[in-house]
């Protein structure tokens, strides 16, 4: 009898030690003083802290590219399987920057929904899906957001046979959207502030929401004004449906990395900046490599890695700039070749023209 | 004193007992470990776990909800919207798919070919597909395909069919309304007297009533003459008949019922209502066949003696594998989030993307499920005990 009381005390004993040791870690957390070291013991083997991202990256070799699939002209899978887009070109870019190789990526296809919560956890090294930079994203969510590489505003689209032309005309109106974005929350603020009366329908994927508008499920639908332009082309018949002429909200999309890696968001930061450059000095990748054999010019000369070691303050090699022009091409090629004349898109340049041109493409100087 | 020589360690019982603390400790420090993993994880991100998010103004709309919401209420009450939606529709769907379910069992023991063949094709078919792709077959197969509401159907009523849903006339409560509140009340209080009575009376004469049928008509009873009579007394009904008419872009008043409820709807119905149908074929060919013989022999009619022997004994085997169905149809209904219905989990997923807190999110949405979950059993466990074998 009494060894058995014994052994009971053994395992309370064994129990106490467990539950203090959870008390313990709950306490951790809660200092910030302790949650410091905590990091620093972790930080060694989790993709987060500074220069541990492009550490894993190089050692895994490839990149991981958070991506759309389903957004023809940014995101989306052609017929041969491969992955094409403004945001897709983006992740070849930065593994040009990286690996010297374009083609150095794998590319996750990511919902609205899921996109966070994949960059968070690390199952990505970078989100480029189209993705709106907004207060709370850069804060709350524990993201980044490097320059922005598209300036868009959120858009409707209605049949044209409905005989809607204003947001006022959409009283009662049924309106498909996208869960898990920003149009989601711009749409309930415009219709508040007018005091239209809708119902919002909402999918998770974007093509639930635009199949569902097709069929006549909602009277209109909306998302960023590009969106609807690439999704018109999808549509059975294109010329029946209209995009109003209104814009509800300012959409500006880019990059997007984890906080806790400054250098990391750094490389993404100036591999954007690198494509507006290209086109501001008016380097392209059919005449890189003449100009560079050529250049005196100080500036370019520190932009295609022949003078500064620009490369490696950022932990590249110095012909990073050179890469990204030779095999992705600077931001005109790179839009002309996914949203330009050429395309079904033809989308204006607009907003996203460089800034001698009247745009807000802008990088600060490389030096 | 001297009898305690085995050393402990070959001791049985002291084994048993060092197995057990191992696996205690093996349990709790991965628990421990996966728990300070994650508040690491969070604490680097600056996210650590706090519900202080629910008092914030949500900003999204929701397109179905029993209660008034708009964007300015907060993500709490946005979650209750997604709450109720899932209750509603798992209700609902409980009671319908129970209905359909013992028609098709019985249909399935038929003597008659043609109805056992339907109910067998029905269940080998709808069984065998996946809920998921039942579901988007009823939401863009079926109820996206009516026609426009612009060339809606309109049936009498009027109701109206297109693919925004359907919407028919529907009572809407009057002045008197919560006047005849309390004639329904009564009513309930009477039927349960009823029941009482006629329970004693039937155990007490050994003949036993129709005693469901009765306490129902009592009710219903009650209600006709409360209807009348409140109609005579204050001239006004306490419900108006409320007529949807078409608007602009979409039809006012009356009941709207929209294509993503309405295919959530059918589609778990018909997909509990195949493995109900299947449950409850069991239960009535577990009653072994000398008792209906022997009920035949003592002269009861068909009827009677599924009701007074075959039944009884039936729904014991009945009612535990329901209870999972119930359970199943009330977890299945988050599938809803691929037809666009705003059920718990598209609320609370739509929560989480705005507002990053994924694992508070989680808790609460697991916490809920499992609430509906063990609300269900307890009632099932209830009634499971109720109609057991009372042995004498």
């Amino acid at each position: 009898m009494s060894k058995r009381v014994f052994y009971f005390l053994g395992v309370l004993l064994v129990l106490g030690v467990l539950l203090a040791a959870c008390g313990g870690s709950a306490q951790t957390s809660s200092n910030p003083q302790a949650v410091q070291t905590v990091v620093v013991t972790v930080e060694s083997n989790a993709s987060s802290g500074y220069g541990t991202t492009l550490k894993a990256v190089k050692e895994r070799g490839y990149l991981i590219c958070g991506v759309n699939a389903q957004l023809p002209g940014f995101g989306y899978v052609d017929k041969e399987g491969n992955y094409k887009g403004f945001d897709v070109d983006y992740c070849h870019a930065v593994a040009a920057a990286i690996f010297g190789d374009p083609s150095k990526v794998e590319f996750r296809p990511l919902t609205a929904k899921e996109r966070f919560t994949a960059l968070q956890t690390g199952e990505i090294d970078v989100l480029i899906r189209n993705t709106t930079w907004t207060l709370t994203r850069d804060t709350e969510l524990g993201t980044n957001f490097a320059p922005t590489t598209f300036y868009d505003g959120q858009g409707i689209m209605v049949r044209k046979d409905s005989g809607i032309k204003t947001l006022e005309d959409l009283q009662g109106a049924k309106i498909c959207v996208a869960t898990g974005t920003t149009t989601e929350l711009n749409l309930a603020d415009q219709m508040a502030a007018r005091g239209i009366d809708y119902t919002p329908v909402v999918f998770e994927t974007a093509d639930q929401v635009f199949g569902a508008y097709e069929e006549g499920r909602c009277d209109a639908v909306t998302t960023d004004k590009s969106g609807l332009v690439s999704r018109r082309s999808t549509l059975k018949n294109p010329a029946d449906h209209v995009i109003l002429d209104v814009t509800l909200s300012k959409e500006p999309l880019g990059p997007v990395v984890r906080q806790g890696d400054d250098q990391w968001f750094d490389i993404i930061k100036w591999v954007v900046f690198a494509t507006f450059t290209g086109e501001e000095m008016g380097i392209n990748s059919q005449n890189v490599d003449e100009i560079k054999a050529k250049t005196d010019d100080p500036n370019v000369k520190k932009f295609l890695g022949l003078e500064g070691e620009m490369g490696q303050k950022l932990g590249l090699s110095d012909d990073w700039a050179y890469n990204i022009i030779k095999y992705v091409g600077n931001y005109a090629e790179i839009y002309n070749r996914n949203l330009g004349p050429d395309t079904p898109f033809d989308l204006p340049r607009g907003l996203n023209s460089c800034w001698k041109d009247g745009g807000l493409l802008y990088a600060p100087p490389i030096r | 004193m001297k009898e305690t020589t085995i050393p402990f360690w070959r001791d049985e019982r002291v084994l048993q007992w060092i197995a057990q603390i191992i696996f205690l400790i093996v349990v709790v420090a991965s628990g421990a470990y996966l728990y300070h993993n994650m508040m690491t994880a969070l604490a680097q991100r600056g996210l650590l776990p706090s519900f202080h998010f629910l008092k914030l103004t949500a900003g999204f709309d929701i397109g179905e909800h029993l209660i008034p919401y708009s964007r300015n209420d907060t993500y709490g009450r946005a979650l209750l919207v997604g709450i109720l939606n899932t209750i509603e529709v798992s209700f609902l769907g409980i009671i319908f798919a129970t209905i359909l379910g013992i028609i098709i069992g019985v249909m399935r023991l038929s003597q008659n070919w043609l109805l056992n063949k339907i109910a067998s094709v029905y269940i080998e078919i709808i069984r065998n597909v996946p809920l998921l792709v039942l579901l988007v077959f009823w939401y863009t197969g079926v109820f996206l395909q009516f026609p426009r509401l612009k060339e809606a159907k309109i049936l009498p009523g009027p109701t109206y069919v297109s693919n925004r849903g359907v919407a028919m006339p529907w009572g809407k409560p009057t002045e008197t309304w919560h006047i005849y509140l309390y004639v329904l009340a009564l009513g309930l209080i009477l039927a349960a007297i009823v029941w009482w009575r006629l329970t004693l009376i039937g155990k007490r004469t050994g003949r036993m009533p129709l005693v469901t049928v009765w306490s129902t008509l009592t009710f219903l009873g009650v209600a006709l003459l409360g209807w009348i009579g409140i109609t005579l007394i204050y001239h006004q009904a306490p419900l108006a008949l409320d007529r949807p008419e078409l608007k602009g872009l979409r039809t006012v008043g009356g009941l709207e019922l929209t294509p993503e409820f309405l295919a959530l709807l059918s589609g778990l119905v018909f997909y509990t209502a195949a493995f109900i149908a299947e449950v409850v074929r069991a239960g009535i060919q577990s009653v072994s066949k000398g008792q209906v013989e022997a009920a035949r022999a003592l002269g009861l009619n068909g009827f009677q003696t599924l009701r007074l022997v075959v039944f009884p004994q039936a729904l014991r085997v009945i009612v535990p594998p329901m209870t999972s169905q119930y359970l199943n149809l009330t977890k299945n209904s988050s599938l809803a989030v691929f037809i666009g219905f705003p059920d718990l989990y598209s609320v609370a997923g739509t929560i989480h993307n705005q507002t990053g807190r994924a694992v508070e999110v989680t808790i609460l949405m697991m916490a809920v499920y499992l609430s509906f979950s063990l609300m269900t059993s307890v009632f099932m466990n209830w009634y499971n005990k109720k109609i057991r074998l009372v042995e004498r």
